[in-house]
């Protein structure tokens, strides 16, 4: 069939590479390797090989699972200028947001799994197979929703590259709905994960209104910023093709997002601080420790400055369009966002505890691991879906050159990653 | 410009895709078989224990008899007692009487099988001032004063309030926690997927997690057991208090209120009219914790002096 013709010969491309590029992938294999014995480990033990205990249950790996549902969600930056404003120079690599949602959602669902106390029971959540607390439970929604999203980002791919594979002209009424379709999608993904929290009295930290557009916000200035570096990575090392006008704007839309992210902290922070009700504890441990438990107030300021001068470098169109600087600016604001979604959001929420404990959290090496080895699963998903899906945005790798050689050879050693 | 070059005979990096293939298969064959020597094919898909019907569950009670023995030498007997009927229960603590001896804490642990290491106790009592009150955020749950009780202080013992309004109940992706008729909510430790969203929604902390494999000692298990409350649990799953659903089911009263030595438990059917509990809540100025929440606990505080 020419589709699984078309699967497996991109699975070659992927075996064909230089130097660079299996260095980088041994690496990745490397430390997924490392990762993977680490989580064998706790796999057998129990998540008592994590920081995480009774009082502060969720940690590193459900404050990394929030953040990638956030980069997952951000390939909406690319699509809606690419087809509802028809923007040319954004159209032809708007594929690309879409490979890095199936690299997140990927990886968001590996956390997720790292995380379950009882992974060999997963089947346990698939409809009708077992018992999906839907509608009550937002899990359940996230579960549909993701998956929902992976499945429908795989199929636009695969369709369009398919269709390039063959030099077929693709069926605008198929895909069209479905792109379509996937801006809300992908709004409703990060929409339902904030409901996740936001759902809990029990965790004023969480329980705001504020927090389903905090989390867009921030997921619409940190994901993009992986799509600029990498727009640069591939049209230095590929015949990629991505003007400066594309990267200029993603950069610009993401200057809105810096701002409107810093705008609802900032009302957040005003709320509590001036109101200052008894929640005000979690703020105060987060950004000036309480009763002597500091460890995150660092990191909590590190994630603001980030943010800060992120946004300001973005804002001046001197520095935004300065790619050196535009450069520093996405990655402060990955860090910076990374950090403020990831452990400054699940910590805070749960200490001190609902009953007044403070239990100071801290990830274990066995989490670092673990954590590790699924970012570079992810990486290596993206990776591997740009190797293929490169050549055939640039006519290099097509059904008729695919079976003659130069192709593979020619992207091998041009390719970096 | 790369010259025309067949990528078979000049990239060393190609694998032959047939013994790509029968390599990988291979690999998972034998990690099956390595894996499948200590794989419980009957637990793993075992059905939610409400769709078990009644022949499956003699089944399933059975295999949980002679696991124990096997693991405890001990015969443990695994019951299934469904709620009495017209019965819901509530629970009153006096707290102008608890003095924070902890005994109810070491009691329900020995009567429902909590693992000793990592040690897991679902009664909480918290030490809280008397200057400030029911002022959670100061509260102490580690106060170890010489005697107790301290004459600053008073105490509070916190365990599961099967709430009417369960917040736990609503969060389970996979329904493995649920609310029986009497009012008791179970956790089903076989369905738990180990996901912990009920720790994080519940406002009480009555949640625990089994963060490792339990150990209980097999010459102080409790064999009279509820497969629903205190059969011996696994790692990876959530559990917690359930009014020991093993002894009120049978109309006694859970092992905390029997401990007390101070009567500072009170526990009945809220619907016998004529019941200790309905009597307090008539009587004495009931309050319950956290009331702004919505919960409707089942468990009132009071101060009967």
């Amino acid at each position: 069939m020419g589709f699984v013709r078309f699967v497996l010969q991109s699975a070659r491309l992927t075996l064909r590479g230089g130097a660079v590029y299996w260095m980088w992938v041994l690496s990745l294999l490397a430390l997924i390797a490392w990762g993977a014995v680490a989580y064998v480990d706790q796999f057998r033990t129990g998540l008592v090989l994590s920081g995480m205990r009774d009082s502060v249950s969720w940690g590193f790996y459900i404050g990394n699972f929030t953040f990638l549902v956030g980069v997952a969600a951000a390939a909406v930056m690319l699509v809606i200028p690419a087809y509802i404003y028809n923007w040319k120079p954004i159209k032809e690599v708007a594929i690309l947001g879409e490979l890095l949602a199936i690299s997140a959602v990927v990886m968001c669902i590996l956390f997720v799994a790292v995380d379950m106390g009882r992974p060999d029971r997963f089947w346990h959540v698939i409809p009708f197979i077992g018992v999906l607390n839907f509608p009550h439970s937002l899990l359940a929604w996230d579960t549909l929703v993701l998956n929902l999203y992976l499945m429908l980002n795989v199929a636009i791919v695969g369709y369009l590259l398919y269709c390039s594979y063959y030099g077929k002209h693709y069926n605008e009424r198929l895909v069209g709905p479905l792109v379509l379709f996937s801006i809300p999608l992908a709004v409703s993904i990060h929409t339902v994960t904030a409901f996740i929290y936001n759902g809990m009295p029990a965790r004023p930290f969480w329980n705001a209104s504020i927090l389903a557009p905090r989390f867009l916000c921030s997921a619409f200035c940190s994901g993009p910023a992986i799509l600029i570096l990498l727009f640069q990575i591939l049209r230095r090392t590929t015949r990629l093709k991505i003007s400066d006008e594309a990267i200029w704007k993603v950069a610009e839309l993401m200057a809105y997002a810096m701002f409107l992210n810093l705008f609802l902290l900032g009302a957040e922070v005003f709320k509590e601080y001036y109101s200052g009700t008894e929640h005000l504890v979690h703020m105060q441990y987060l950004f000036t420790g309480v009763h002597g438990s500091n460890s995150l107030v660092l990191y909590a300021w590190i994630a603001i400055i980030c943010s800060i001068v992120a946004f300001v470098l973005f804002l001046v169109p001197g520095t935004r369009k300065n790619f050196f600087t535009m450069n520093l600016g996405c990655l402060l604001i990955y860090s910076g966002v990374y950090i403020e979604k990831g452990i400054g959001l699940v910590i805070p929420g749960f200490t001190p505890s609902v009953l007044g404990e403070i239990y100071e959290y801290a990830p274990t090496m066995t989490e670092v691991r673990v954590g590790a080895a699924v970012f570079s699963v992810g990486f290596l998903v993206f990776t591997l879906l740009c190797k293929v899906a490169v050549p055939i945005l640039t006519g290099e790798f097509t059904a008729a050159t695919a079976r003659s050689g130069p192709v593979g050879a020619q992207v091998g050693h041009g390719t970096a990653n | 410009m790369q010259t025309d070059e067949t990528v078979e005979t000049t990239d060393p990096v190609e694998i032959d895709r047939r013994t790509f293939l029968k390599q990988s298969l291979g690999v998972l064959a034998l990690a099956a078989v390595a894996g499948g020597c200590s794989f419980d094919t009957e637990e793993f898909l075992r059905k939610r224990f409400k769709e078990l019907n009644p022949e499956e569950l003699k089944e399933v009670l059975a295999r949980l008899e002679t696991q124990y023995k096997e693991r405890y030498s001990k015969s443990i007997t695994v019951g299934t007692e469904g709620p009495l009927p017209n019965t819901v229960f509530g629970y009153g603590l006096d707290l102008s009487r608890c003095v924070g001896c902890r005994r109810c804490a070491y009691a329900c642990a020995k009567e429902n099988n909590c693992s000793r290491d990592p040690q897991i106790q679902w009664i909480r009592v918290l030490q809280l001032s008397k200057e400030k009150g029911v002022d959670l955020v100061d509260a102490d749950p580690y106060y170890d004063p010489p005697t107790v009780p301290d004459p600053d202080h008073f105490y509070m013992p916190v365990a599961c309030h099967q709430c009417e309004n369960a917040p736990c109940v609503k969060v389970c992706p996979v329904k493995a926690t649920w609310q029986e008729s009497d009012g008791i909510v179970v956790i089903d430790y076989n369905w738990c997927i180990g996901c912990r969203c009920c720790m994080a929604a519940c406002p009480y902390g009555a949640r625990r997690f089994n963060w490792a494999e339990p150990q209980v000692p097999a010459d102080e298990i409790n064999t009279d057991t509820h497969y629903l409350g205190n059969r011996p649990r696994m790692k990876g799953v959530v559990e917690k208090c359930t009014f020991c659903i093993q002894r009120t089911r049978e109309g006694r009263y859970p092992a905390c209120v029997e401990i007390c030595p101070v009567g500072a438990r009170k526990f009945g059917n809220m619907l016998d009219p004529e019941s200790e509990i309905r009597k307090i809540m008539h009587e004495k100025r009931v309050f319950i914790l956290k009331e702004e929440l919505g919960t409707h606990p089942r468990f009132f505080y009071f101060y009967a002096t």
